[in-house]
């Protein structure tokens, strides 16, 4: 007897990705640069966040002509995304076999109210989240891995550290909390108390937490992992910067060593120029993503 | 005793967390110089290709390979499996190639084909041991001197030659250590290799 799409085995997939950075390419080629320089997998996209802002318009699933091309190029697991609350999306991704499901606030929701209900499925969904309320919903929906909303297609890393900073202060304050008061926490979260009780008990979160969102260097994907991150996603850091082969092996190495200061100084050497970031307090209210959800 | 986990990437976490609850001084190796005076190594399971790759990088190959030649266990689960086999189907590039065994990587399928399965391991004890197999190797074929020591279905699944002990699945995500305590009986029992 063997049974396919358990927790164990969506959670432990997203165990096995642990220490590693994901990154959004758009093609077979990105997919091959992604492969070498040691990412634990890549996400399948149409467009980097940083595109999608300039495009602007409604942001949807990418063609699955995109996605499948990525999986014949690579052996490394394939990540793709679908719209807030789009069932449909998700299913498509699922039959194509893609390995997890990013549930984005990248993409323009299709759902204001409800998320997918990912128990539903056999393939694991990762679900972004600015706090701890936030990520115990998405888990209690059925999300397999959580991840910083962060501030997509920025380069700027300010709300990927604000959201983890935010999610590990108050796993540390859940953590300190008599068993009694979880249930007022639980109310105050809007979490359910059952997956507040194993924050209490475990001092984490019961699944992976990665960063994303805004990471553009090896010292920001290091900074991401100091504050206690399990590994990191990088959108457009790589792609849009001017030397993607250097920077995808830099920030590899970085998450591995992220405390050998003197290692990350030698990996930031001659990198060339960065992505162009953005400064948030430029961007329209509603050209924030992180907002998206609940 | 005190036993190295590989941390360059994966469910390095998990492994020493099994070996503590043992009793065991595990700890984790990012360098080569984290390797000397270990006991026995642990390769967890996580991206075979990364892993890999940052083995190399940082100059771990060789020192695993002399553990293994002095006779120290060497453990390597999912991806770890990989980077110990001498033969990767389908590919040139092999990494620790220290066990006689072709090995095929994601024999089962994508994601969605992973699975859990309850399976026999006959040299641990009494069946069931819970295993789980996600985006999963397994072994095609072993050289003389390789031990099966676990199949699923017709697949072989779990191997030992000597002081080298490979399995597709991650006992390190269940609560069954024997498979664990199985290692450790080979690093109090030394084999010559």
């Amino acid at each position: 007897m063997s049974t396919v799409g358990t927790d164990r085995v969506k959670r432990g997939m997203a165990e096995m990705q642990k220490g590693g950075v994901i990154m959004d390419v758009v093609n077979a080629e990105q997919a091959k640069i992604a492969e070498a320089a040691g990412a634990v997998a890549v996400m399948a996209l149409e467009r980097v966040p940083s595109d999608i802002r300039k495009a602007g318009g409604v942001a949807r699933m990418a063609d699955p002509a995109v996605i499948e091309e990525v999986m014949n190029a690579v052996s490394i697991p394939v990540m793709a995304k679908c719209r807030i609350g789009h069932i449909v999306e998700a299913r498509i991704l699922e039959a194509m076999g893609v390995d997890y499901i990013d549930e984005s606030e990248v993409l323009t929701p299709a759902d204001e109210k409800h998320h997918i209900d990912k128990t539903k499925f056999t393939v694991p969904f990762v679900c972004g989240a600015r706090d701890l309320g936030e990520a115990l919903r998405r888990i209690a929906e059925g999300a397999s891995m959580i991840r910083t909303k962060g501030e997509p297609g920025t380069g700027n890393i300010v709300e990927a550290v604000r959201h983890q900073r935010m999610m590990q202060s108050a796993i540390r304050r859940v953590q300190a909390m008599s068993e009694d008061e979880l249930y007022a926490e639980a109310k105050n979260l809007g979490a359910p108390y059952h997956l507040l009780k194993q924050v209490h008990d475990l001092g984490r979160l019961p699944v992976v937490n990665f960063a994303a969102g805004g990471i553009a260097t090896p010292a920001d994907a290091a900074l991401m992992m100091e504050l206690g991150s399990d590994g990191v996603f990088v959108g457009s850091g790589i792609f849009k910067s001017e030397n993607p082969e250097k920077y995808a092996r830099a920030i590899v190495q970085a998450v591995t060593h992220y405390q050998d200061y003197e290692l990350l100084a030698h990996l930031s050497k001659n990198l060339g120029q960065a992505m162009q970031g953005i400064d948030l307090a430029t961007l329209r209210e509603e050209e924030r993503m992180a907002v998206r959800g609940w | 005793m005190r036993i190295a986990v590989i941390a360059v990437q994966g469910a390095f976490r998990e492994h020493i967390a099994a070996l503590k609850s043992l009793g065991v001084d595990a700890y984790e190796a990012k360098r080569a110089r984290d390797l000397d005076g270990a006991d026995g190594v642990i390769i967890p399971g996580g991206e075979s290709t990364a892993i890999g790759k940052l083995m190399r990088e940082y100059d771990m190959l060789d020192p695993v390979r002399e553990l293994a030649r002095a006779g120290k266990p060497i453990y390597g689960t999912c991806a770890g499996m990989i980077v110990l086999a001498k033969r990767i189907e389908g590919e040139d590039t092999v990494h620790l190639g220290l066990m006689d065994v072709t090995v095929r990587r994601n024999s089962f399928g994508r994601q969605r084909e992973s699975f859990e399965a309850d399976i026999e391991i006959p040299a641990i004890g009494e069946p069931p041991f819970p295993a789980v197999f996600i985006r999963a190797p397994h072994i095609v074929s072993v050289g003389d001197g390789v031990e099966v020591l676990a199949t699923y279905g017709d697949r072989v699944v779990a191997v030992r030659q000597g002081n080298l002990l490979a399995t597709s699945f991650h006992p390190e995500l269940t609560d069954d250590y024997r498979l664990h305590r199985y290692f450790l009986d080979m690093a109090q029992a030394p084999v010559a290799h």
